[in-house]
């Protein structure tokens, strides 16, 4: 039985795998789009869960750096027929570099000032993009990014283009699973448990926490850049802090410090928001108790949910059966 | 052996004739219709869809002898998400023509998609110039109107009849208040009029106390250019600020619309602005629009109803001319392309060759009737197209308005 | 740039300041208290507006539209924070995401309720048209905002500093262990200054809603405002709130004039560059 305990994650792993690798070629195009959609916000979600659930640090900004990766591609497509490589270059830099810099701001502090200047931060961007209307084109937004060019392969076409977020989306699994899974990574977690110890034991801990915040960043941004490439369209509502919010809710919903889970919760996201509005308008409604619900039922996610279950099983079977 | 053979062939005959798609037998007419329906505009998503829906039930919800389904999809007014709604019509609902959106800038992200999905949309209301001149769209059919198309006259009409020379402009920050206020600036400045100064602000601006502190006081009138929650607060805070007294406010198209005017007073009294429809357009079809439009939802009809309203005689028009088959979306689109609509309320209006309207553009006047506010028509430009008096030709070598252009050369 | 520039947008930053203040007194108290992140705080003021909106509908005039709003949103308030975020203390991502579910919550039933439309407050007419003095026009309406915040923030300087209530409740910010300790019902004190928050917010709604409307997204509209006065001025500080709100409204409005190409940026980036220099706010107590 407890061999079903430990495969379970495993194997819940590699039905996802199959499902997302295998199915889109059958399903109908809407559902494609919102698989990619889905794509795209997971990884957004998952650098999200690197500040969040392994350093513990709860950030309300962290929709700048979708922003500033969407807005490069936006800019640079439109403007200067920029291929793929090079727009994508471009927009995790620039994301890795707005995050080196309000890193120095933020992490002076922890706790409710580190979430009250974070959002601040990622204001400063959405002011930006809302404002700064010779380079962003302010409300209007920018339209007409065209797919990826430059690729060894056409991609304009909704499937090949799923398959090229998907791996982006492997792609930055695997670095964020490395980053978590080395001891760069259990000293982030170190560092959520107890700073205080961690700086007794002489770990440079401001260090540690700057690196994991470019890290974060970088990866918003590259999440950024396929959300212009899957809209077409980059707007200021990319920016705004309703949307740092639902990212914050993505990783919780799905269990924070898991990777996985932020990555589930992100699909959930996307999916209710998407589909629900179909059949009722009153989606906010049923989104806002999703938020509370999270928190009150499941402070811990839909992993650990899934854990508690699979532990409690696992203990049952290990209960003697009632004797006859 | 040949018993075997002939029950099987039988058995397949019957299911190859079920599989095949009945012929006379057709479902309905499915039309996506995208709407602001939550959100700071949802009550003007409830106009359009009210407007549409009022031509459906007076028609017995039926287009070229097929009943007719329509999905409301919300777009909140944001570009992403009616992007994703869009294609939710397209590939999940399966509708044979789509309509709707709001903002100019929704407009203009949405075009490209609806060329890629290849399913004719109607643009109502959204009225980003460029999509009929410099980015033509092949499957939007704009049965709206352009942004600057009635500021030509408006602008002309300023200059000559009002006599004003210096003014000032005001406007929400984007395509639509700079393809609006492009409009009016050149031909107020072709005949001897000046755009002394340029004030933008953001979309959503509802306080706007830095902005009227700064207006020249020297001018001789101020064109603003506000749209819904804006265009609420603007007439009360200019007044404030006294400015009411000294400058004439003018406004653009939907300034004063009639949509806002039930929420307005006396502030908005004596202003004056351009725009293809007016509530209180005297002309029997119009007086029948407005009094069973008020009975049904209990307002006076916006030029979003009216435009929507008219959108369910456009899409019927060209049903009945490809005879109801609108599954055939390259001759659906055609016969949208060529739709003549000579009595709409708002008066005649056709499509020009670049695929935009001609149609009657008024010069209003916000008066008092019997305590309510009304847009009284003071002049009428007959059959005005997007270009107004220019040459197609030439009009497209100039750049589309935006905030730069025209450059105000009097600032 | 003329003195009459200059004076028209000072006026309009202070009459700004006192909105802002009304809406962030309570907020900043309340963080210092509790250090709970209350991104509902928006929709107090919002739903404020449209209680006073409804009750002044069926006839009752402008102050009891005010006292309206108050009574209903304390009520509200106090429910919310005794269902849920009083359980929710120290946990600042649950407070964030329980807080953003009522939000968006009330943004439903607001819309439910009331509708799409903006509606106007109609004013008292003594408080509409505009003072002149000399070149310049001074809208009663906003000095009538600043009246109001002038008046609330004597009384809760005056609650604070020189009653005994007030003392409970600066040692309830300062140390919320020891206050307890020394016998004080911390309890008591967290939960009404919670609901004098929510009071003081419904307020500004009420108060913004016969000069900016009252419409479906304006609570989240103004919530980064909100925050923004909070951090800058620092938490847990009266003080703070008042110089924190006067920044932000002068900063506002001169950034909106001066450079509107950067109007946003100008109000946010002096926020980060304080935080970056002092990260508890200029006048933070906690």
């Amino acid at each position: 039985m407890e061999t079903f305990v430990r495969r379970a994650p495993r194997a819940a792993a590699l039905v996802a795998a199959v499902v997302l690798l295998a199915l889109p070629p059958f399903v109908s195009s809407f559902m494609l789009s919102l698989l990619t959609q889905a794509l795209v916000w997971a990884m957004l979600a998952m650098s999200l869960d690197l500040l969040l659930g392994f350093t513990g640090l709860a950030s309300l900004g962290h929709a700048a750096y979708l922003a500033l990766g969407a807005y490069s591609v936006g800019i640079l497509t439109t403007r200067h027929g920029a291929n793929f490589w090079t727009a994508l270059a471009v927009g995790v830099l620039l994301a890795a570099l707005g995050a080196a810099i309000f890193g120095l701001v933020a992490l002076r502090a922890t706790g409710v000032y580190f979430l009250m200047i974070t959002l601040a931060l990622g204001m400063t961007v959405w002011g930006l993009a809302n404002r700064w209307v010779s380079v962003t084109s302010g409300d209007n937004g920018i339209s007409g990014v065209p797919r990826p060019r430059g690729l060894p392969f056409d991609v304009s076409g909704a499937l090949p283009f799923y398959y090229l977020v998907l791996t982006a989306f492997v792609v930055a699994f695997v670095i964020l699973w490395t980053v978590v899974r080395s001891p760069f990574g259990k000293t982030l977690v170190g560092i959520r448990e107890s700073e205080s110890r961690m700086r007794t034991l002489g770990y440079h801990v401001w260090l540690h926490k700057y690196v994991g915040f470019v890290i974060a960043g970088a990866g918003g941004g590259f999440a950024g850049v396929f959300w212009a490439y899957y809209n077409g369209f980059v707007s200021p509502a990319d920016s705004e802090l309703a949307t740092s919010v639902e990212i914050l809710l993505m990783v919780a919903l799905g269990g924070r410090g898991t990777l996985f889970g932020p990555a589930l919760g992100a699909f959930v996201i996307v999916l209710l928001k998407n589909v629900v509005s179909i059949y009722t308008h009153r989606w906010l409604l049923i989104l806002g108790v999703v938020y509370i619900g999270t928190i009150v039922y499941a402070p811990e996610g839909i992993i650990g949910m899934a854990r508690d279950w699979l532990k409690a099983r696992g203990r049952a079977q290990l209960r003697p059966a009632p004797s006859p | 052996m040949a018993r075997k053979l002939s029950i099987t062939a039988l058995v397949l005959l019957v299911a190859v004739a079920l599989a095949l798609p009945a012929g006379a037998q057709k479902g309905p007419i499915k039309i996506g219709f995208l709407a602001p329906m939550t959100g700071g505009a949802a009550q003007i998503g409830k106009d359009m869809t009210n407007g549409l829906q009022m031509w459906l039930e007076e028609n017995g919800h039926q287009i070229a002898g097929r009943k007719v389904e329509v999905i409301v999809e919300d777009t909140q007014g944001q570009p992403n998400i009616a992007l994703t709604k869009l294609q939710k019509l397209v590939e999940s609902d399966k509708v044979h023509v789509l309509a709707g959106g709001l903002f100019a800038h929704v407009g203009y992200a949405l075009a490209p998609k609806v060329d890629q999905l290849g399913v004719p949309m109607l643009y109502p209301v959204m009225a980003a110039d460029d999509l009929t001149q410099r980015k033509p769209s092949k499957w939007v059919v704009r049965n709206g109107w352009t942004s600057s198309q009635p500021n030509h006259p408006f602008g002309e009409y300023v200059a000559k009849t009002l006599g004003y020379k210096r003014v000032v402009s005001i406007a929400i920050d984007y395509s639509f208040g700079w393809e609006q206020v492009g409009g009016f600036q050149k031909t107020f400045e072709e005949h001897g009029g000046q755009i002394v100064q340029k004030l933008w602000a953001p979309l959503g601006t509802t306080d706007f106390a830095p902005y009227l502190s700064q207006i020249k006081r020297d001018a001789d009138a101020v064109f603003a250019l506000m749209v819904a929650q804006s265009a609420l607060r603007f007439p009360k805070q200019y007044q404030d600020a006294g400015l009411k007294a000294k400058l004439p406010l003018l406004g653009g198209g939907t300034t004063f619309d009639e949509f806002v005017l039930p929420s307005l007073g006396d502030e908005a009294v004596g202003g004056i602005s351009a725009l293809i429809y007016s509530a209180a357009l005297d002309t029997p079809q119009n007086k029948r629009f407005v009094t069973e439009y008020r009975n049904k939802y209990k307002k006076v009809p916006s030029y979003y109803s009216e435009v929507c309203y008219t959108t369910g005689r456009w899409i019927n028009e060209a049903a009945k001319a490809v005879g109801g088959e609108v599954e055939n979306r390259d001759r659906f689109l055609a016969a949208l392309r060529k739709v003549e609509v000579p009595d709409a309320p708002r008066g005649p209006v056709k499509l020009d060759a670049h695929g935009n309207p001609i149609q009657n553009v008024y010069i209003r006047k916000v008066e008092k009737k019997d305590g309510e506010l009304w847009n009284t028509v003071i002049h009428t430009y007959p059959a005005v197209s997007q270009f107004y008096k220019y040459k197609p030709e030439e009009f497209l070598k100039q750049p589309v308005y935006d905030r730069n252009f025209p450059a105000c050369k009097h600032c | 740039m003329s003195l009459e520039f200059f004076i028209g947008q000072i006026f309009n930053g202070v009459s700004y300041a006192a909105l802002l203040f009304l809406l962030v007194g309570g907020l900043s108290l309340i963080f210092g208290m509790m250090r709970i992140v209350n991104m509902t705080h928006g929709s107090y003021y919002l739903l404020g507006g449209y209680v006073a909106l409804t009750v002044m509908w069926r006839g009752a005039p402008f102050i009891l539209g005010i006292v309206a709003a108050a009574v209903v949103i304390a009520l509200i308030g106090i429910a919310e924070w005794n269902a849920f975020l009083k359980r929710l203390s120290g946990q600042e991502l649950g407070q964030v995401l329980t807080t953003m579910g009522f939000a968006l919550i009330f943004q439903d039933l607001g819309l439910i309720i009331w509708g799409g439309d903006p509606y106007t407050i109609k004013l008292p007419a003594m408080l509409s048209g505009s003072w002149e003095v000399g070149p310049y026009f001074f809208p009663v309406y906003r000095v009538f905002i600043m009246g109001v915040a002038v008046v609330v923030a004597l009384t809760l300087w005056l609650v604070l500093e020189k009653t005994r209530l007030g003392a409970m409740m600066r040692a309830t910010v300062d140390d919320p262990e020891m206050a307890r300790g020394v016998g004080i019902n911390v309890h008591a004190i967290s939960m009404g200054v919670f609901a004098m928050g929510a009071v003081l917010a419904s307020i500004a709604g009420v108060v913004a809603g016969g000069f900016v409307g009252v419409y479906p997204g304006a609570d989240f509209e103004i919530l980064p405002y909100a925050f923004v006065v909070v951090i800058v001025g620092g938490m847990g500080s009266l003080k703070g709130a008042l110089v924190g709100s006067l920044l932000v409204g002068l900063l506002d409005n001169f950034g909106k004039a001066l450079f509107p190409e950067l109007s946003y940026f100008t109000l946010f980036a002096p926020m980060a560059l304080i935080l970056a220099v002092r990260p508890t706010g200029l006048f933070g107590r906690v």
